[in-house]
Parts: structure tokens; sequence; C-alpha cells
């Protein structure tokens, strides 16, 4: 019998209830994040005129470079102020 | 005490004297093997585990030691009669026998035991959880079913084999070298160490690969970013310093390609710890639209004495004595083809040519390159006088693009750089964003080019660490 060493970071993952989806977005708050990638605020843009339309709050937020991972207080800020947040990749 | 075994003729020759010291001086004799040697008595005692043999680092038997209040105060190999009296206080031992006479291997460093004794009574300094595989269980295979591995077969890290690597470094197993992406976990000198053992790495290029973590690890690096965006690109290693000769790599011919262990192993560790440790695999966080294969681990040394320029590490800042590693993000290398140039003006120009496309024609300014290049054209610049700043002005001004000529929708082409950039010229590459690295056989008259990607801070800039031992 071989013994080996586990070369993981022996992680145990813990597993959380994703907020249930909203019936509908009239009168919610909907963040939009743009990641920076070029022409993402081409595509918000055009997002967040059909969520007006459907009766919702609209917050746009930017990452300060898509190549690396939104800042914390970036994350926390959604968190707190959204009732739900879309995240665009565009090109 | 005396450490002795009977399976060594030093110590069968000095089994009286050390009677003798046992009666007189009070001597306590540890026998390795035969536990009535030199005979059975309450001065003997039977090292059956070797642990006492291993905790005071015996190699040679016999070996005196004196410890006093738990701290070695004297020790002596061998049998030597003037050191012997000298260390028990007694005259005329062993006056029938040789003045000296040198000992034999402690079965504590046997070849056939060492391995055990270092996981017995050093293993469990190592943190990592234990895996046992089942017996039916093949080891390569076990491996890949738990998905530790990059596509092809690892050694598995057992015990043994990772205090080895251990032994490459003088940092403890529990330190923390760096936080690893895309989980952001602590990852300490054990774990790179297991992960180097499944890379196929010899314990002396550890230090090469937890300099190498530690540098893909930086905020500056941006390793997260390098392994989740989507152009086929990853970190590459290029070692400079005197670490080059001392653990045997590849500067020469084939240096990019296959065939030296070092060259394809450390890379391979980093790559390995990225996955195991960090999480960070190709479909998950790794969303790499095709790859490449210097995704798979691209290392390699420079020729610094080949050269005609200041070493690539002397370039970044460092002194020709360090040992470093530098990480560029970048693809696999692409081949630069000039067999007819016979001056460096010529291949200076046609450099710049090769160079235009990298990543696109039509996308300057955002990304860096490294020129690996062979000794056949490096003897251009030699013959010619040039240094590297020399070689880098000329290329800069060679290297100037119409922005007319690749703005969005020149040339019916819908790709490009933004149209405000229209009537100026642009440098293809950011200022110091061409890095000269020397390498390759003697014959060949090719080089080759590794392009970037997304530079500066809002991408992943070239970092340089020094390697520790």
């Amino acid at each position: 019998m071989t013994v080996v060493l586990d070369p993981t970071a022996e992680l145990r993952p813990e597993h959380r209830e994703r907020v249930a989806r909203p019936e509908s977005l009239s009168g919610l708050t909907v963040g939009l994040l743009d990641i920076s990638k070029p022409r993402g605020d081409i595509f918000l843009d055009r997002v967040e005129e059909r969520l007006t339309g459907l009766g919702a709050a609209v917050k746009r937020y930017r990452k300060p470079t898509f190549t690396k991972p939104a800042p914390v207080d970036l994350r926390q800020e959604i968190a707190v102020s959204c009732d739900a947040v879309i995240e665009a990749l565009a090109d | 005490m005396a450490v002795v075994k009977k399976d060594c003729p030093t110590c069968v020759l000095v089994a009286p004297v050390l009677e003798a010291m046992a009666e007189r001086a009070g001597l306590t004799v540890v026998t390795q093997d035969d536990p009535a040697f030199p005979r059975a008595a309450p001065w003997v005692v039977h090292d059956h585990d070797l642990a006492l043999s291993w905790h005071n680092r015996i190699e040679t038997v016999p070996t005196l030691l004196h410890v006093d209040r738990g701290a070695e105060a004297e020790r002596i190999v061998g049998w030597s009669r003037d050191q012997w009296e000298e260390f028990s206080g007694l005259d005329g031992l062993g006056t029938d026998l040789p003045d000296s006479r040198p000992g034999c291997g402690s079965l504590s460093v046997d070849p056939s035991l060492r391995d055990e004794l270092a996981v017995r009574f050093s293993g469990s300094r190592l943190k990592s959880r234990r895996l046992e595989l089942a017996s039916l269980e093949d080891d390569i295979e076990a491996m890949f079913d738990r998905g530790f591995t990059d596509g092809m077969p690892v050694v598995p890290p057992t015990e043994a084999r990772v205090l080895r690597m251990l032994e490459g470094t003088s940092r403890a197993p529990d330190e923390t070298v760096a936080v690893v992406p895309p989980d952001l976990v602590e990852c300490t000198v054990e774990k790179v160490a297991v992960n180097a053992v499944m890379a196929g790495c010899r314990p002396e290029y550890l230090p090469v690969v937890l300099a190498a973590v530690a540098a893909a690890c930086t905020d500056e690096f941006n390793m997260h970013g390098l392994l989740a965006t989507t152009m086929p690109v990853g970190p590459v290693l290029i070692v400079n310093g005197p670490i080059r000769h001392e653990i045997g790599m590849n500067s020469g011919a084939n240096l990019l390609g296959q065939g030296n262990r070092a060259n394809s192993t450390i890379g391979r560790a980093l790559q390995l710890v990225v996955r195991n440790v960090g999480g960070g695999k190709p479909g998950g966080v790794d969303r790499a639209t095709q790859g490449s294969p210097s995704k798979i681990g691209l290392c390699f040394a420079e020729d610094e004495e080949g050269s005609a320029f200041d070493s690539f590490a002397e370039s970044r800042g460092f002194d020709r004595a360090d040992s470093v590693v530098t990480l560029f993000p970048g693809e696999g290398p692409r081949l630069m083809f000039d067999q007819k140039s016979r001056s460096a003006e010529s291949l200076t120009r046609h450099f710049a040519q090769m160079l235009r496309v990298s990543i696109s024609p039509r996308i300057v300014m955002q990304m860096e390159t490294v020129i690996v290049m062979s000794p056949e054209h490096m003897a251009r610049y030699r013959d010619a006088g040039w240094d590297r700043a020399r070689l880098l002005a000329e290329l800069e001004a060679e290297l100037m693009v119409e922005g007319d000529d690749i703005v969005v929708g020149a040339d019916g082409i819908e790709e490009g750089m933004p149209t405000f950039l229209a009537g100026r010229r642009l440098p293809k590459f950011p200022p110091g964003g061409v890095h000269v690295v020397h390498g390759g056989s003697r014959a060949g008259l090719f080089s080759s080019a590794i392009a970037g990607w997304v530079t500066g801070e809002t991408g992943s800039v070239t970092v340089t660490k020094e390697i520790i031992r």
C-alpha cells in the first residue's frame, strides 16, 4: 500500500444557497458591473435601458481592470446596495 | 556514549577499549546491530530502531559523543588513541592497537534504510494529509483518478520523496511561500515540495521552484489573470546566474524543447502548484480558448557566457553572481528566421518586421516580448560592437507603426486600435517592452520570439526574484 501526501490545499468548500430568483424586477435595484473590457459599456447601456423599462433602478459599477478579480470593497458595495447584479464580458 | 556496530572491523578492533572505558569511565555503548556487542552488559544499549543514531546524526561508527545537558559537547569519529584518551581522560587505551583507524558507515545512513528512517523520524513534521492508495490501485493511475495531474503522469509524492525534496532548501517545511490564486490559499514550502516531486524535479531544483511560485503570486505578475484569460499564455521562466550550471539547466541546443530534466520539470512544478494548491484548472478558472504548450511549463536558462550583451539578469538590475528567475507572461515561442543577414542593421530591421506581427500587426503598446537570440544571430551584434542598449534603441526606431495603418477599419479590417490614434506614429511595444535573452546551439540562424499578454498595472508585469537556497 502506497501512502502519498495530498498535493492540494485540502480545502473543504462551504455550500451556500443562492439568493432566490426575484419574481419581478420592478422596484428592485440592479447593479451592472463593467469589467473594463472594450465595448462593455455599449452592451451595458442597452441592458440598463431595458431594465429601466421594466421598472428597475440601475446602479453602474466598473472594475479597475478585467485582468484581476474585482476588489473586495467593490464586491461589498454591490452586495449591500443591490438586489441583483449583472456582470458583463464584452469585446 | 560510543555508537558502534558489530558489522564494522574497526568497532570489533576497539571492543576491548570500549569495555575498559565502560568499566573505568562509565561509558555507555550504543550498538546498532547485535544487541550483545561488544558483550551482553548493562552498559550496552541496543539502538533497535536506530532512533538514537538518527537523532544524533551519526554517520560513522565508532563515534564517541559527549552530550552535556542535552547539547553536544564533543564528537570523535573513528578510532584514534590520542583523541579517545583525551576524550575519556584515561591513559594506555588499546596499546596493542594501531594508533588510528577510520570507521565504517553508520546503519542509520545505510542507503537501504535511510528513506524509511527519514519518514519514521522526520515525517511527523510534514503537515499534508496522508492519502492511502488501495493495494489494487496502480500508483500512477491513482494520481490521474484524483485529478492531481496536468495530463501527463506524475511521480507519486510519498513521504520519503517529499522529505528528500525538502533537503534541497534550507527553508522550513511550514514556511509560507505565497498566497496562490485563484483560491488564494497560503502555500507552504512543503506543498511546493509535494508538487515538485510530482513534476519530476530533483531536490536541487526546489529553490528555483520556490522563487518561481513566489514571483508568480505577486500582485504585479497577476497569476490569476494569466490563468483566467482566454488567451494562450502562461508563466515563462528564465533562469540566470550560477544555479543554471549547478543544477544542469540547458541554455544551449534545444533549450526551448524537450530533453533536459531541469528545464522540463521546473516550469511544470509551478503549474502543478497553481493547479493543485491554487485550484486553477482548465475549464474552471483557467478559461484559455485554445491554450498552448507553454501552459504545461516553459522554463529555460540563458547562455550568459556566450553572449555579447550583459546578462538578462543584469538588464533587470541584478548581479551576475545572483541566481534569479524571471517570470514573463507569454505564449509559446515562435521562430524568427534570418539566414542571410550579415550586418547588425539588416538583422535588426528583419527582427523588427517579424516582431511587428506579435499578437497581431494591428495591436500595439499593450504587450511585451522576449527575444531568445541564438548564438549565430548574436555574432552579428558582437561583430558590429553593439550592446543591448544599442539593439533596443535601433529596434524601437524600426518598430514605430503608422496609426493610419492599424486603426479600426483600416484596410477594411474591423479589428485594430481606436480611431483616435489615426495620424499618429505609435511604438509597437511599451517602453522597456523588449527583453533579449541569449541561448541555443552554436549552429543555426534561427531565433525565437515569445509574445506577451496585457502588460502594466492593468495586466501582468514581468517579475524577477532572487533564488534563495
